[in-house]
């Protein structure tokens, strides 16, 4: 006979798991709804590869690949910023460290992760945009690379405590083979350390991207909102997640507009799947090949 | 006779505890050594000195002489890098790198420094023919090595030492993890090797001991209780601990 508590609560606990599939389902559902009404009289061509986004002109232009090109730009500077920096603090922090360090070390990355993005987007417009606006001379700070380099330190926590638990994870008899036959310590971590541990770096990489496309607030504030067409690092450009959270409160719900926001919210969706779905397989593969 | 390890007043501590007493042998060169004892007496921490292994766990401390070839390689000016390539290891479980065949057996190379393709095809060829997987196995170089049964796997972490060219191997076990016929190959493969290098064996298992060592050292709880000609420690020991021991009378 099972207690009624320990009941109730297995049911709640059943029943929240269903909610959880629901609720996406239903958002998603939403989404899909609301983002296809702007394909009525729009063609998906014009949408995606449009150089123009003028949502309020008239005739309305809804061509996102200014932003799409931002969105990647952003993450890619962001990308190109954390990995080596991830890679290198999680393999100082996995090992190189000593063992008093390497804890002072870790809840340093936690609280990191634990900053709100606004408030780093905060800092960054404070204290980054002028910086880089002195050192490049520009005639405003708030650029793609000033989003890069937040985006970089949001990402940081994610890269390096999964690259760390990764590392972590590889057999240590797999470094005892190669310390027995010589290597130095750094040999061991470049030649089969890092080579065992790829898929979990590979997969701290895709989450790591994932954070940064789907960050909004501090790229809102700090790459300088403009879409247009990116062709540098150091301009002001627009992306996918800031254009939906600046223009949704002044878009008229019905209108083309309204829609076409939506519909980027589907390009944000499918691209965080395609993410997570890449960072599970480097996962799953790695986690395979180790039981074998 | 030609002594190429050894060892006087050797010592060693983890952190409080005395792993290894006062311990004092000689490994003659090509010759196949021995050590056994029960689970927990101290075999793998001896042999880990030989070749300094044991500087890898935190809290280590070794006093008294381990010469090498006649040099002292206790202390902290001793070049490890050549030690080990002079001392290599194999391990209880086979533990090649998930990496292929060939690169598994050229690793020691690479990292000491070789880039010539052909020496390393070479080494490749004579380090995998000396363990008698060449043939086996030449035309799948490019394969994963994890992708190998446990008995090619630990002859390949053998050939992986052999290409770097040792004198010593030492061996922990290394059959613990194979079934009795492929055990069986790998003390062949022994048998053939000691006409070439030095080997140091750890096991548990005595008639293993007995069938492939010349000499034989037997530990209890740190000390090193009796050494000597594998035959005679097994007809005639000494120690009335090592009497126990081997006729079975013991824990
Ligand atoms: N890293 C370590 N830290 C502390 N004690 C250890 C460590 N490794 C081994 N020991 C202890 O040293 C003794 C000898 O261990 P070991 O050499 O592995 O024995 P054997 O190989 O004969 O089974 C054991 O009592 C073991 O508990
Ligand atoms: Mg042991």
């Amino acid at each position: 006979m099972k207690r009624p508590f320990e009941y109730i609560i297995e049911k709640l606990v059943l029943l929240s798991g269903i909610a959880s599939i629901v609720f996406v389902v239903l958002i998603f559902a939403f989404l899909l709804k609301e983002g296809l009404s702007l394909f009525a009289n729009e063609s998906v061509f014009a949408f995606l590869f449009g150089r123009n986004w003028y949502p309020i002109s008239d005739p309305p232009q809804f061509g996102i690949l200014p932003l799409i090109l931002g969105s990647l730009l952003v993450t890619f500077g962001a990308i190109v910023i954390a990995v080596p920096l991830g890679l290198a603090a999680a393999i100082y922090v996995a090992e190189i460290a000593p063992l008093w360090l390497r804890d002072i070390l870790k809840s340093g990355i936690e609280l990191l992760a634990a900053i709100p993005s606004i408030v780093l987007g905060f800092i960054g417009i404070v204290t980054l945009a002028p910086f880089l606006k002195t050192i490049f001379n520009l005639p405003s700070g708030l650029t793609a690379l000033a989003g890069s380099i937040m985006l970089a330190f949001m990402a940081m926590p994610t890269i390096v405590s999964i690259i760390e638990d990764s590392i972590v994870s590889v057999p240590k008899n797999y470094k005892e083979g190669s310390l027995a036959l010589g290597a130095t310590r750094w040999q061991t971590i470049y030649r089969v350390t890092l080579p065992a541990a790829s898929s979990g770096i590979l997969a701290a990489i895709m989450l790591g991207i994932g954070r940064v496309v789907g960050e909004t607030m501090a790229v809102l504030m700090i790459t300088g909102n403009a879409a247009v067409m990116p062709v540098s690092f150091l301009q002001p450009v627009r992306t996918l997640t800031a254009t939906i959270a600046a223009e949704m409160g002044e878009a008229v719900g019905g209108s083309g507009h309204y829609y076409a926001l939506f519909a980027i919210g589907i390009v944000l969706f499918v691209i965080s799947f395609i993410i997570n779905l890449l960072a599970d397989m480097f996962l799953h593969r790695g986690r395979g090949r180790k039981r074998r | 006779m030609n002594n190429i390890i050894t060892t006087d007043r050797l010592d060693l501590y983890y952190g409080a505890f005395q792993a290894l007493i006062n311990v004092g042998l000689n490994v003659e060169q090509n010759k196949i050594t021995a050590l056994i004892g029960p689970s927990g007496c101290g075999k793998s921490t001896l042999l880990r000195v030989f070749n300094r292994m044991n500087d890898l766990i935190e809290g280590v401390r070794t006093t008294g002489s381990v010469k090498v070839g006649g040099e002292e390689i206790l202390g902290p000016g001793v070049d490890l890098v050549s030690l080990r390539k002079k001392v290599g290891m194999v391990f209880q479980r086979p533990n090649p790198f998930p990496l292929t065949i060939y690169e598994n057996v050229v690793y020691g190379l690479r990292i000491h420094g070789e880039k010539d393709r052909k020496v390393l095809d070479q080494a490749v060829e004579k380090s995998l023919s000396s363990v008698l997987l060449f043939a086996d196995l030449k035309d799948k170089l490019s394969s994963n090595a994890l992708s190998l049964s446990l008995e090619q796997q630990q002859r390949l972490c053998i050939a992986r030492l052999l290409a770097v060219l040792p004198e010593v191997l030492l061996m922990d076990e290394p059959c613990s993890a194979l079934d009795p016929l492929a055990t069986m190959r790998i003390e062949e493969l022994m048998l053939e090797l000691k006409k070439r290098y030095t080997i140091v064996i750890v096991t548990h298992n005595m008639q293993q001991a007995a069938r492939i060592s010349d000499e034989c050292g037997f530990m209890l709880l740190g000390e090193l209780v009796e050494f000597g000609p594998t035959k005679r420690i097994f007809t005639a020991p000494k120690d009335k601990r090592t009497e126990d021991y081997i006729t079975g009378r013991f824990g």
